[in-house]
């Protein structure tokens, strides 16, 4: 992809400047998302509305937008994504009630329209694959990206269970500290490793387009304006020649 | 059917209709005054685009925001929602946000190259010290333009950012707590203060802005521009009274400058439509959640066109009891700018006949400049302390240091006409 270049060189320009979020020391993986990608998006749409919009909105996406861009007529935009009875100018928000969610998990589920641009999307699919087992937990996992989360292990069934793996390791003052350095399977899921790495991929590429719609239409067009302040570009240059014939002559 | 010549020479019309106009207000005039008689020395280099290319990021800045703020809402608990409606429902608004938020910096990256400019060549020396001063004045509304700006999208940096910046002003003696109220107008950030910083930032500051560019550009006009010489053209002029050195600004500068505005845009358009966040450089991570009074950011920093200053501010350690310190030096850094026409006490203007001690100062100088921005980005801890520190007193020695060695710096001639 050469956009992807693109921005690749526009933000190494000023990477030493760019301050990361980081997640309490446990690396972040590559998300790996593409929002360029309609089939991931739109699979990343069912995995959305299946799994997450359960106790998660994204108020400020509406379903009609979201047919546009996934390339959805409106009847297959119902049938297969619009389960909370809302209509199709509607925001996606949750039927869950914010005040019965406080008392369920201590915390209202944060909505997720701007997840991926204020963590990151390799947050997101880091912290959605790292999950463990923790009995001291209220709902019984823990989360090595966001140590204490409320949020239960709902991909669980999908993924499988998991445990972790720590490291002692001495620090600065000498003192054993645990480090979590991994994961380890404690029984399988419905899918595979790498069926569970592709939806949750498939679902932060979503969560990437329902931060920024237009973020493919962003750059698309960014193509050809560029290719036009070139031409542009090279236009006034001439033109800046020939007056200053007169000057340099 | 009205009575027209069918043979009416081409522009008779158009000449009729300025000669119309010309008897009722001075357009011919204006226009030969700053366009087609206005000399402008005819050696400018790479420098000397920035001037024009300032004018139109601002007038980008002012049409943009005119349309943001047909859909933007300036309340606590509307204004985030109604920046994500602009981004996602109206029309075009992805652009029009876009465009508007990196064109605060970009205007900011261009005004520091236009100052450091001013530093290479000596554009601030006699006659031109109120050129720079009405230079410095469009700087500092320009900060607080860009600083009252930062809050409206309501998120939770903007919040924080604010809620730092404005508590500055609670470590003045007696009247401090008093001046904090008076600034935010509530005990705390709120929506009054959003309400307040938004009249200020739509209408109040882009007036004062308009206003002294204007003054920036007469006065401009009635000294002559400097260039990269650093000598008066003024003084060789030839029979006709233009000077030998100069061209006219139209068409000869009007059409370079449109050359530099292509390039700049080119640029420009790289990060509106591939990184507009810039890596969280323009667009800040923790931005994109809304403002939370319980919640602070892990890091606070300011966007990074106010970190030197931030740097600085942190680099001064509290004694005798009160922060009031670091928020002086900060202060003073700007201050001083007003200054330089008259530190400066070369017998030259520009660098290329400047000796070695002022080359070697002002490289260090936009190199420490460059140094406390990036370590005012960082959290505050060693080694960034310790640079900022450094970089705060080679700031300032700089500039007090400079009345004495730009006069003992050796110097070579100017010459008495400019060279290509």
């Amino acid at each position: 992809m050469r956009l992807a270049r693109i921005q690749v060189v526009l933000v190494a320009l000023c990477w030493p400047f760019a301050a990361f979020a980081a997640g309490h020391g446990y690396p972040l993986q590559d998300a790996g998302t593409d929002v360029s990608n309609l089939p991931s998006l739109q699979r990343g749409a069912r995995n959305f509305v299946n799994y997450c919009l359960g106790c998660h909105s994204a108020r400020y996406m509406r379903y009609s937008q979201l047919a546009q861009d996934l390339a959805l007529t409106d009847d297959e935009l119902q049938e297969n994504l619009m389960f909370t009875g809302t209509r199709i100018y509607d925001a996606m928000v949750s039927s869950m009630p914010a005040e019965h969610a406080r008392i369920w998990f201590g915390n209202a589920p944060p909505d997720l329209s701007l997840i991926a641009r204020s963590r990151g999307v390799d947050y997101v699919y880091t912290y959605l694959k790292s999950f463990y087992d923790d009995p001291s937990r209220p709902t019984g996992a823990n989360n090595a990206v966001l140590p204490q989360t409320a949020m239960p292990d709902v991909l669980a069934v999908l993924q499988g269970r998991q445990k972790p793996r720590f490291e002692s390791k001495p620090d600065e003052d000498g003192n054993v500290v645990q480090h979590l350095v991994g994961m380890e399977p404690v029984s399988p899921g419905e899918m595979t490793a790498a069926e569970f790495e592709g939806f949750v991929r498939d679902t932060v590429t979503f969560l990437e387009y329902v931060s920024e719609p237009a973020k493919s239409q962003r750059r698309s067009l960014g193509v050809w304006v560029i290719l036009y302040l070139l031409m542009f570009t090279a236009f006034t240059y001439f033109l800046k020649k020939e007056y200053w014939k007169d000057v340099k002559g | 059917m009205p009575s027209q010549q069918p043979n009416a020479p081409a522009g008779g019309r158009m000449q009729a209709l300025g000669a119309w106009i010309d008897a009722r207000f001075p357009l011919s005039e204006l226009w030969k005054e700053h366009m087609s008689e206005y000399y402008a020395p005819k050696n400018f280099n790479f420098w000397y685009y920035f001037g024009s290319i300032a004018l139109v990021v601002l007038a980008m800045q002012i049409v943009t925001g005119i349309f943001l703020t047909m859909s933007y809402k300036p309340s606590d608990t509307e204004a985030f929602g109604s920046v994500e409606y602009i981004m996602r429902d109206v029309d075009w608004g992805w652009l029009i946000r876009y465009l508007h938020s990196t064109g605060a910096s970009a205007f900011f990256i261009v005004v520091y190259l236009h100052m450091f400019r001013a530093l290479l060549y000596g554009s601030h020396r006699k006659p031109r010290e109120l050129l720079w001063i009405f230079g410095m004045l469009i700087y500092l509304a320009l900060m607080a333009e860009a600083f009252m700006g930062y809050l409206l999208p309501w998120g939770n940096m903007s919040y924080w950012g604010a809620q730092v910046i404005v508590s500055l002003f609670g470590s003045f003696p007696w009247i401090g707590n008093a001046l904090v109220e008076w600034i935010r107008g509530d005990y705390f950030i709120s929506d009054i203060t959003l309400n307040r910083f938004f009249a200020l930032h739509v209408v109040a500051l882009p007036l004062v802005l308009i206003f002294l560019v204007v003054a920036h550009i007469l006065a401009l006009h009635e000294v002559g521009s400097n260039n990269p010489d650093g000598i008066e053209i003024k003084k060789t002029k030839g029979p006709d009274g233009r000077p030998l050195d100069g061209i006219a600004m139209h068409p000869y500068y009007t059409v370079k400058d449109i050359y530099g505005l292509a390039v700049f845009f080119l640029l420009f358009a790289a990060v509106v439509f591939f990184a507009p966040e810039m890596g969280g450089l323009f667009l800040e991570a923790a931005n994109f959640e809304p403002a939370n009074p319980l919640l602070t950011p892990e890091h606070i920093a300011p966007v990074w066109y106010f970190t030197p200053y931030y740097a600085m501010l942190r680099a001064v350690p509290a004694f005798a009891g009160t922060q009031i310190w670091g928020v002086l030096v900060m202060f003073s850094a700007i201050l001083l700018l007003f200054f330089v026409p008259w530190l400066d006490r070369a017998p030259v203007k520009s660098i290329r006949y400047r000796g070695p001690i002022y080359k070697v100062a002002l490289m260090l100088f936009a190199a420490s400049f460059i140094v406390l921005g990036f370590c005012g980005m960082k959290p505050p801890e060693q080694p960034f302390k310790a640079i900022s520190v450094i970089g705060t007193i080679y700031y300032f020695l700089f500039f007090l240091l400079m009345p004495w060695y730009s006069r003992i710096d050796s110097h070579k001639p100017e010459p008495s006409r400019v060279t290509s």
